[in-house]
């Protein structure tokens, strides 16, 4: 069970006020009518399942509605910063 | 009946409360103050069960939650039994029942035992997995077989009568256990003012203190405790939870207390109370005081009753008054058990020998046994147990310095209890529930917490801390460390701690399992884990078999499974895989500890969520009235919609009949008002829709309605709805019920996170509405009678929606039609809702106006082949396979969502699986929803599936069948027959034809 800040709210709240939404940072291709199969397939269906660090999106579902970033670590389940929508992340995982 | 073993005088029991109690049928006496194990053992009852798999008689072996065998079943009355509790953990009550859980017929004359004692070496670790997975058909009859011989307990078979609770809080400090450590933090952290919440599985405060002949400030230990308990009762921001096990430890430092209020005063709680309660704490910080376990040597037959933990020996002793048995043996590695040996001396019984695993021992208490005159064997094991029933003497051995071989001749003793203990196994339970990894310290000869990333301090025994002067300190040491951390750094100075005795210890040795004079293969058998019963032998196969990793070896042997979770035995069976695989304990690792603690009640995990408030019920503004004309009620999400409203005694069938033909033929109702409903408004409102519906929105003119797909970026259908122009820049959206918070979610991620500069808002409007459909020929006849609207054919044209009053008050009324007749849709307030309905009833009588629910509903539209999204559609089919190339533009400017998926590869094939209507050959015959169909029904099984069927009916109106499905490359197959084989051996032939059976050129609506 997590304890979640909402950038939106200001507030902590339980996990059960929001949904995991999958990866971020993936932006709709502009035009998708030139996009071939393949790389519509890639946006479509590939994600990252990285063992560490993850930018996830999330969703104050049963708050604010807002969407937002999260950066996770997926082995310790620490919350490193969560950040908006359109923003980018200051944690990032060492390449 | 007398309590052989009860002492005079002494204990925490209070004598003058005399309680009776009964165990497999028979009455015995207590004290208030006992628990089930102590009362059973000052009764002289030896066996409380039967062991799992070789069912071997077994006792009591600890007084605490790491007992393995004691696990009884409870309750006087069928409604109140609770399977799996612990003896050493269930309070006295006066009239408690409890019954040994493992035994057939009972725990004394068990017919099992035979297979085990002449089975034993038919029963090798992983024989359930070899023996009984072939031929897998007859897996179930072994299961229920191995399930009543094992005897895993039983729930109540009858509703439990009992009230649960949850509570949530939040706090600076959670501490957990109120021992030494665990009281001196909570000293600290009250002082600071902190908010603190104190636990403790226990009864009373004071953990190890409650059992020590040890003392504080030169007074029994006991004294400072209840001075303790009383200064922290004082302070406001301080909550004490005895008997209230923190049985979880989760992300976030998120902890699960199981608190159980009333357990120990009844068998059900007093009037008004609540029995059990969940505590659901989000900690600011948290304090481990969870102490540690004795771990009991391996040595052959070392499960026979009288067989003990030397801590479980103090605690009955002096906690308790129960000394239990006459003539006792303890083997040791270390100073501390010695302890045992002294109580049981000083209770006036006979300590037959210490037998010391290391060849010269030092220290004060050993001096202290041997000022008393009790004789010491040193460089000595315990090599093997006799006895069945109980123990009746022991065979002992000298040991090697390094106690893996023997140096000596065998020598019998004659005792009936053997007390071992191989040193202390940290409680790390807790500290592993959150993923950490604990770490093998030598000095402490056992796993202590590891790194972690909760906000965690630990203190005392967890740690491998033993000495009570030290235990106090890294008490009060984690209490003001977590007090800082969470604020309070200040205040958490100047406590001064109680005076402890300081005790000379000498090196414990490093010693699990004790050599035979045999190879563990043939020495009798030594258990390691015996709840599941797993041996040293069995973990020394495992290895053999090539497990090598510890958690194969543990899912291989069952080792630390169950309710158990390993607490007696997961060191020692480490040590034994370490020592058979030529590692250390620390190469070899240690399995993982996870939640439950011990085990918890359903009652307590849903707490009042349970019946009538199990989940949300939501209910439109007629749902009285359709409750008193006798509807019948489905679930759709969490509404409650009407299914069909029966008259007299008619079957469902006789109702839908009866419901499709009033309607078509006059005048049938809907309650509609679950539909979802989102407004939508903004500058930007109607370039939104074109991005989110596969159909053009351009154009649509305020007063007109249009009916949308919507796809995921797939291409795949997931929600459709009419969606209405109120005004240029407001538009009101309808979705399935079901769908309406999943649609009103997609659309706000693709504003928020894709197209943020578009203007638009969306916010759920659906219970605001109660919306009607009234719908057949009279439907113009009936409204006319109760509106100001012109409805006049052409100036009220299918699909527009027009403002007015309806019934007197301020109405939306969209004519759009789901049944395919003609229909008005009637949106008003939903206050207002019942008053409507009731008028339309009033007017509606002439036209025999006719209730219907969602029943009638899915046959009308089958009727018309109108799609419902989510029982047509599965999230695997394009517009185009529903046949609905018209609800998709191909000239919008913006690539809406599902345009580009539509395009893939596979999209475009032109025989992908299309849904088409069916007809069955013989027209009385409907076709199962969910049937496959296939080209030849006589083709070998597994046939060639070509698709299910989705909706079928049958049309009282049409006089058969109506059926809907998918069927590849069915566009192209219209008239072609396919067949559906059954289950039951019936094959039902179809044609497949156009899904609009009624009325294909939609004359009806139009009228």
């Amino acid at each position: 069970m997590f304890y979640i800040y909402c950038p939106h709210c200001g507030e902590h709240r339980e996990e059960e006020e929001f949904h995991a939404k999958g990866q971020a940072h993936l932006a709709r291709p502009l035009d998708p009518d030139n996009c071939t199969d393949h790389e519509w397939g890639e946006y479509l269906y590939m994600r990252k399942n990285p063992r560490g660090l993850h930018h996830e999106i999330w969703i104050h579902a049963t708050g604010c509605r807002k969407f937002f970033n999260m950066t996770r670590d997926t082995v310790s389940y620490e919350i490193k910063e969560v950040y908006k929508i359109g923003e980018r992340p200051s944690v990032v995982a060492a390449s | 009946m007398s309590q052989k073993n009860r002492l005079a005088s002494g204990g925490r029991v209070d004598r003058a409360k005399a309680l009776n109690f009964s165990y497999n049928g028979r009455q015995y006496p207590g004290f208030e103050g006992d628990t089930v194990a102590s009362a059973l053992l000052a009764n002289g009852v030896d066996i409380v069960g039967r062991s799992f798999k070789y069912s071997r008689p077994r006792g009591i072996i600890a007084a605490g939650a790491e007992e393995p065998n004691a696990v009884l079943q409870v309750g006087s009355t069928e409604a109140t039994q609770v399977p799996n509790v612990r003896a050493t953990q269930q309070s006295l009550f006066n009239g408690l029942v409890c019954s040994a859980t493992n035994g057939w017929p009972n725990a004394d004359l068990d017919l099992m035992g035979y297979v085990g004692k002449v089975g034993g070496r038919m029963m090798p670790p992983g024989f359930y997995y070899k023996t009984f997975m072939y031929p897998q058909s007859l897996w179930e009859t072994y299961e229920k077989f191995i399930r009543k011989a094992a005897g895993l307990g039983r729930s109540s078979t009858e509703r439990d009568p009992d009230m649960y609770d949850k509570v949530n809080h939040h706090c600076d400090l959670m501490i957990v256990g109120a021992g030494p450590a665990g009281l001196a933090a909570a000293l600290v952290a009250a002082r600071s003012g902190a908010r603190v919440i104190l636990a403790d599985e226990q009864s009373e405060f004071g953990g190890s203190l409650l059992d020590t002949r040890e003392t504080l400030n030169g007074r029994p230990a006991a004294e400072w405790v209840a001075t303790v308990v009383a200064e922290l009762k004082q302070h406001p921001e301080v909550l004490l939870l005895p008997r209230s096990t923190v049985n979880g430890y989760h992300d976030h430092n998120f902890l699960t207390i199981h608190e159980r209020c009333t357990d120990h005063l009844g068998d059900q709680a007093p009037a008004g109370q609540v029995r059990q309660r969940m505590h659901r704490v989000r900690a600011n910080q948290v304090v481990l005081a969870t102490g540690a376990h004795e771990r009991p040597l391996v040595f052959g037959n070392n499960d026979v009753p009288g067989c003990m933990q030397a801590a479980a020996v103090s605690t009955y002793i002096n906690r308790y008054a129960v000394v239990p048995g006459k003539e006792l043996v303890l083997m040791t590695t270390n100073d501390h058990a010695y302890q045992a040996a002294l109580d049981w001396h000083d209770a006036g019984r006979k300590v037959v020998a210490i037998v010391d695993t290391r060849q010269n021992p030092k220290g004060d208490r050993i001096d202290a046994a041997r000022s008393r005159g009790l004789k010491i064997i040193a460089g000595s094991g315990v090599i093997e147990v006799q006895g069945s029933k109980r123990v009746t003497g022991v065979s002992i051995a000298p040991l090697n310095a390094a106690g893996d071989a023997l140096a000596g001749s065998v020598e019998r003793l004659s005792c009936d209890t053997v007390a071992s203990s191989g040193g202390w196994s940290p409680v790390i339970h807790l500290s592993c529930h959150t993923g950490s990894r604990p770490e093998w310290r030598d000095d402490v000869i056992g796993f202590v917490p590891g790194k972690t990333v909760q906000k965690q301090h630990c203190a005392g025994g967890i740690n491998g801390t033993y000495g009570l002067k030290a235990v106090l300190e890294e008490g009060a040491r984690a209490g003001a460390a977590a007090c800082e951390a969470a604020g309070f750094g200040d205040a958490a100075k100047g406590i001064s701690l109680p005076l402890a005795e300081k005790v000379r210890e000498g090196k414990a040795m490093a010693l699990f399992h004790i050599p035979h004079t045999k190879p563990t293969s043939r020495a009798p058998k030594q258990f390691v884990d015996y709840q599941n019963d797993v041996t040293a032998a069995g973990i020394e196969l495992a290895t053999r078999e090539g497990f090598e990793s510890i958690e194969h070896v543990k899912r291989y042997t069952a080792m630390g499974f169950g309710t158990d979770q390993g607490k007696l035995g997961n060191i020692n069976g480490m040590a034994v895989a370490a020592k058979s695989l030529n590692q250390t304990i620390p190469q070899t690792g240690t399995t993982i500890f996870r939640p439950n603690y011990t085990p918890v009640t359903f009652g307590a995990v849903a707490g009042r969520d349970c019946g009538a408030l199990f989940d949300v019920n939501r209910f439109s503004a007629m749902h009285k009235w359709h409750v008193a004309n006798g509807a019948l009620f489905e679930d759709v999400g969490q509404w409650k919609r009407p299914w069909y409203f029966p008259q007299g005694g008619e079957t469902m069938q006789q109702a839908l009949d009866r419901e499709c033909k009033a309607t078509r033929e006059s005048v049938g109702i809907l309650d509609a008002s679950t539909l979802g409903k989102i407004d939508i408004q903004g500058k930007d409102a109607r370039e939104f829709l074109a991005r989110v519906y596969t159909n053009a929105w351009a154009k649509l003119p305020v007063g007109k309605c249009r009916y949308g797909l919507m796809c995921g970026e797939d291409g795949m259908v997931f929600d459709d709805g009419v969606t209405s122009c109120l005004a240029d820049n407001h538009f009101l959206m309808t979705t399935t019920t079901g769908g309406a918070a999943r649609v009103l979610e997609w659309l706000e991620l693709y504003h928020q996170t894709e197209w943020p500069e578009l203007e638009v808002y969306f916010s759920s409007v659906t219970d605001h509405w109660a919306t009607m459909t009234i719908s057949g020929p009279n439907a113009r006849k009936l409204l006319s009678e109760l509106t100001d609207l012109d409805l006049d054919r052409d100036t009220f044209k299918f699909m527009d929606w027009r403002q007015g009053d309806v019934a007197g008050v301020p109405a939306r009324v969209f004519r759009i039609s789901f049944t395919g007749e003609l229909s008005y849709e009637i949106n008003v307030q939903a206050n207002y809702g019942l008053h409507v309905w009731e008028k339309l009833f009033e007017h509606g009588a002439k036209y025999n106006l006719t209730p219907y629910g969602t029943e009638t509903m899915h046959v009308l539209r089958a009727e018309k082949g109108f799609i419902i999204a989510g029982q047509d559609t599965d999230g695997s089919v394009t517009p185009i396979d529903l046949g609905m190339s018209w609800c998709v533009s191909n000239t919008k400017p913006f690539s809406y969502i599902g345009k580009r998926g539509m395009a893939r590869e596979d999209c475009v094939r032109t025989d992908r699986k299309h849904l088409v209507g069916l007809k069955t050959r013989d027209p009385k015959v409907v076709i199962p929803e969910g049937a496959q169909a296939v080209n030849d029904p006589k083709q070998p099984i597994p046939m060639t599936m070509l698709g299910h069927v989705t909706s079928s009916y049958y049309s009282a109106n049409l006089g058969h069948s109506v059926a809907m499905g998918f069927v590849r490359n069915g566009h192209n197959r219209m008239g072609e027959t396919v067949f559906y084989p059954l289950a039951d051996g019936r094959v039902i032939e179809a044609e497949i034809c156009n899904p609009v059976f009624l009325d294909p050129k939609g004359e009806r609506q139009n009228v």
